[in-house]
C-alpha cells in the first residue's frame, strides 16, 4: 500500500539570472512503513523533494499523492490541515518555539488539532518519556541540550500519531552520540509503530539506518536501492 | 478551533514579553496617549458644560413653553394662559427640578435723563431662584421680594446708561393687548451685576403680578421655563410636558431654543473624536513598528508553525491578539491613570491666571473637568479600532509568509 506517490515532479528556482533545477521529472513510490533516506550533495534536490512531499512547497508540474490527498489540488489552508493531521516534521535546526516548554512544544500540534487538555497532557508526557525526556517536561528549549531539543522535536512530530514523518538533516547539529540515539529512536518508532520515515541527509552514518536509499543529483533520482540497515558506530 | 485559539492566546501573551523593554516602552506610550485623550476630553467637556450651563441659566430653563407665535413676535399679544393643574403636575414631575412662569415682553425704561429699549421680565422670585435664573449678584439694594413687589431691579450697565441709581424712579412702558400704551412708574430697588454686559443692558426685573396688572393680561404669561438635573439628560422628558400643555403651546427643549449651543456640543464631541484619532494615529506608528519588529524577529517560528499545520488565519490572529493584549493593557492603565488624575480635579482648577476674558465666552475662571463614561468608551473604541487596523499590516505579512523561506531565514 502506497504512503506517497509522486509522478514527474519538476521544480525550478530563479537565482539572479540563473535558473536552477530543483527537481527534474522525479517519480517515486513510497510504501507504508518504509524507512527511507534521500541522499545526495547540497543542491541535489533532496530537501526540495522532501518539502514537496510535505506540502510545504509546490512543484511546477507533476502530481503528488500523500495517502488520500492529491497535494496539487489542495489550497494553502487545506495543505496546512493535511500537514497538521497526517505528517510529522523534524527539521535540521531544532525548531522549537522558544517561549513554550518541552511539554507545550509537544502539545502544540494537538492543541491546534483541538485535542482536550487532559488527553494532550497524558499523550505528551508519555511521548516525552518515550524519547527519554521524562522529568524535563517543564524545561524551556534554552534549558535543553541540542540532542534533547531534537528529541522534543521528534516527540512533537510523532505525538499525534502521523503515518508519515519527514525529517530534513535531523542529525546535522548533533554530536555522534546524540545522532545515534536519535536514529535508534527513529528505527524503534518505525518498527514498533509502523511510521513511514523519509529522511533527507548527506550523513553516510544516517544512511546506514535506511532500508531504502535514494540517491539524488541535480534534481534527478540517480539510484534507488534496498539495503541491509546497520546502526551507527559511535 | 477553541484549542487553536487558546494556543494563539498563550503564544501571543508570552511573545509580548519576550522583548519586555520594547513592550514596556510601547505600553507607556499607549498609556500616556489614552490618558491624554481622556484628560483633554474631560477638560473640554468641563469647559463646554460651563458654557452651556451658564448660557442656559440666562436662557433660562432647558424646556420652554410659549404661544406658538411668540418666538416670531415676542409681544404681549402672543401670550398664553397661566399653566393648568395638569401642566403644573407635568412640570413638577422628575426629572424636572424646577419651573417658573414669567411675563417677558419688549419695553422701554425711562429715567429723568435717558430711555432705553429693554426686555421686561415679570417674575416670581422664589420660582426663578429655584430655576437658577436670577442675576448672579445684586450689588446694590435688594432683589424682588415676591410677585407683588412694585420695585424694579436694573442691570448695573443699564443704570449707568440711564444715569439713574438705587432709590430713584423710572418709568416702564410697553403695549397692552389692544396696542395701547401700558406704563407705570417704579422705584429702583436693586442693581444687579451679570457676567455679560449685554445681560445687564437688556433685562429689567419686575414682580409678576405687578407686570401682569400693568399690561392688563390677568394671569396670562409669556413664557414657562423648566429645568432638570442635567442638561444632557434632556432625552424625551419634555414630551409629557408638551402633552399636558396641549396644542395651543409651543414646547421646545433647549437644543431647539438655542441651536448654537446644541451645535457647539456636537462640535465638541466631534472635536474630541478627531483629537483622539490624531493622538492614536501618532501612536499607531510605534505600534506598527513594534509588531513589525516582533514578526521580523520570529519569522522562523512563524514558518515552523505553518509547517506544522497552523493555518495562516491563526498566524494572523496571533499577531492581532498580541496587539489586542498591548492595547488592552494600555487602555486599562490609561483609563485608570486618567480617572486617578481627573477625579481630584473635578472640584475645580483655577485658571484665572491664564484665562483673561473667558467670562465673555460664558465661562468662569474655575474650570471643572468632567470625566464621563462616553469619553472613556470613545477612546477605547478609537484605540481598539485603529489599533487593530494598524496591526493588520504586520499580521497579514506574518500570515502570508512562505514557510520554506521563513524556515530557511537565519
Amino acid at each position: 500500500m502506497s504512503a506517497i506517490t509522486c509522478t514527474e515532479l519538476c521544480k525550478t528556482f530563479q537565482q539572479g539570472d540563473e535558473i536552477i533545477t530543483g527537481l527534474n521529472k522525479v517519480s517515486l513510490e513510497i510504501t507504508k512503513g518504509e524507512f527511507l533516506c534521500l541522499s545526495g550533495p547540497s543542491g541535489s534536490g533532496k530537501t526540495t523533494l522532501l518539502n514537496a512531499l510535505g506540502g510545504l512547497d509546490t512543484p511546477d508540474s507533476g502530481e503528488i499523492q500523500v495517502g488520500e490527498y492529491r497535494l496539487d489540488k489542495l489550497s494553502k489552508g487545506e495543505l496546512a490541515d493535511m500537514r497538521l493531521h497526517n505528517i510529522g516534521f523534524v527539521f535540521q535546526a531544532y525548531n522549537l518555539v522558544p517561549v513554550l516548554s518541552a511539554r507545550e512544544n509537544v502539545e502544540f500540534v494537538m492543541q491546534v488539532q483541538g485535542v482536550s487538555a487532559a488527553q494532550r497532557r497524558q499523550r505528551s508526557d508519555a511521548v516525552l518519556a518515550e524519547v527519554g525526556l521524562a522529568g524535563m517536561e517543564t524545561r524551556l528549549p534554552a534549558e535543553l541540550s541540542g540532542g534533547q531539543q531534537q528529541r522534543v522535536a521528534v516527540a512533537r512530530a510523532i505525538v499525534s500519531k502521523p503515518e508519515l514523518v519527514l525529517a530534513d538533516e535531523p542529525t546535522a547539529n548533533l554530536d555522534s552520540k546524540s545522532a545515534a540515539q536519535l536514529m535508534d529512536l527513529f528505527v524503534e518508532l518505525n518498527v514498533e509503530r509502523g511510521i513511514t520515515f523519509v529522511i533527507a541527509t548527506h550523513d553516510s552514518r544516517v544512511m546506514g539506518y535506511a532500508r531504502r536509499l535514494i540517491h539524488m543529483q541535480d534534481g534527478v533520482v540517480v539510484s534507488d536501492e534496498q539495503q541491509e540497515p546497520h546502526a551507527m558506530d559511535v | 478551533m477553541g484549542g487553536a485559539m487558546s494556543t494563539v492566546m498563550v503564544l501571543a501573551w508570552r511573545n509580548l514579553w519576550r522583548n519586555y523593554r520594547r513592550t514596556l516602552i510601547m505600553l507607556a506610550a499607549i498609556t500616556v496617549g489614552i490618558w491624554a485623550m481622556i484628560f483633554m476630553a474631560a477638560m473640554m467637556r468641563g469647559m463646554t458644560d460651563q458654557i452651556v450651563e451658564n448660557t442656559l441659566n440666562t436662557l433660562p430653563g432647558e424646556v420652554q413653553l410659549h404661544h406658538p407665535e411668540y418666538r416670531r413676535d415676542p409681544s404681549v399679544v402672543n401670550r398664553m394662559p397661566a399653566p393648568s393643574a395638569a401642566l403644573r403636575e407635568a412640570l413638577a414631575a422628575p426629572p424636572a427640578v424646577a419651573w417658573a412662569a414669567r411675563v417677558r415682553v419688549p419695553a422701554v425704561v425711562a429715567s429723568e435723563r435717558d430711555s432705553r429699549g429693554v426686555i421686561l421680565l415679570g417674575i416670581d422670585p422664589q420660582k426663578e431662584a429655584a430655576l437658577g435664573s436670577l442675576p448672579e449678584e445684586v450689588i446694590e439694594g435688594r432683589f424682588l421680594a415676591d410677585i407683588d413687589d412694585r420695585g424694579v431691579v436694573l442691570g448695573a450697565s443699564l443704570a449707568r446708561r440711564l444715569e439713574t441709581g438705587l432709590g430713584k424712579r423710572v418709568v416702564l412702558m410697553s403695549q397692552d393687548p389692544d396696542n395701547n400704551v401700558a406704563d407705570r412708574g417704579a422705584r429702583v430697588v436693586g442693581i444687579y451685576k451679570a457676567r455679560l454686559q449685554g445681560t445687564e443692558d437688556v433685562f429689567v426685573y419686575s414682580g409678576l403680578a405687578v407686570t401682569q396688572a400693568m399690561l392688563g393680561i390677568g394671569s396670562d404669561v409669556s413664557e414657562i421655563a423648566a429645568t432638570a438635573d442635567d442638561y444632557r439628560l434632556m432625552g424625551d422628558w419634555y414630551q409629557p410636558i408638551a402633552a399636558a400643555a396641549g396644542p395651543g403651546f409651543e414646547v421646545l427643549p433647549w437644543p431647539q431654543l438655542d441651536s448654537f449651543l446644541d451645535s457647539m456640543l456636537r462640535v465638541q464631541d466631534g472635536f474630541s473624536l478627531v483629537f483622539m484619532v490624531v493622538i492614536f494615529l501618532a501612536l499607531s506608528f510605534g505600534l506598527v513598528n513594534t509588531l513589525v519588529m516582533a514578526v521580523f524577529e520570529r519569522i522562523r517560528e512563524i514558518g515552523l508553525m505553518q509547517a506544522l499545520g497552523m493555518r495562516p488565519g491563526l498566524i494572523l490572529a496571533q499577531v492581532l491578539v498580541e496587539s489586542i493584549y498591548l492595547l488592552c493593557l494600555g487602555l486599562l492603565l490609561g483609563n485608570v491613570s486618567a480617572w486617578l488624575t481627573i477625579k481630584p480635579l473635578e472640584s475645580g482648577i483655577d485658571i484665572s491666571a491664564v484665562a483673561q476674558g473667558v467670562e465673555k465666552m460664558a465661562m468662569g475662571t474655575t474650570l471643572y473637568p468632567a470625566l464621563v463614561v462616553q469619553d472613556m468608551v470613545m477612546s477605547t473604541v478609537v484605540v481598539l479600532g485603529l489599533g487593530l487596523l494598524a496591526s493588520l499590516l504586520p499580521a497579514w505579512r506574518a500570515a502570508s509568509l512562505d514557510p520554506i523561506r521563513a524556515l530557511s531565514r537565519h
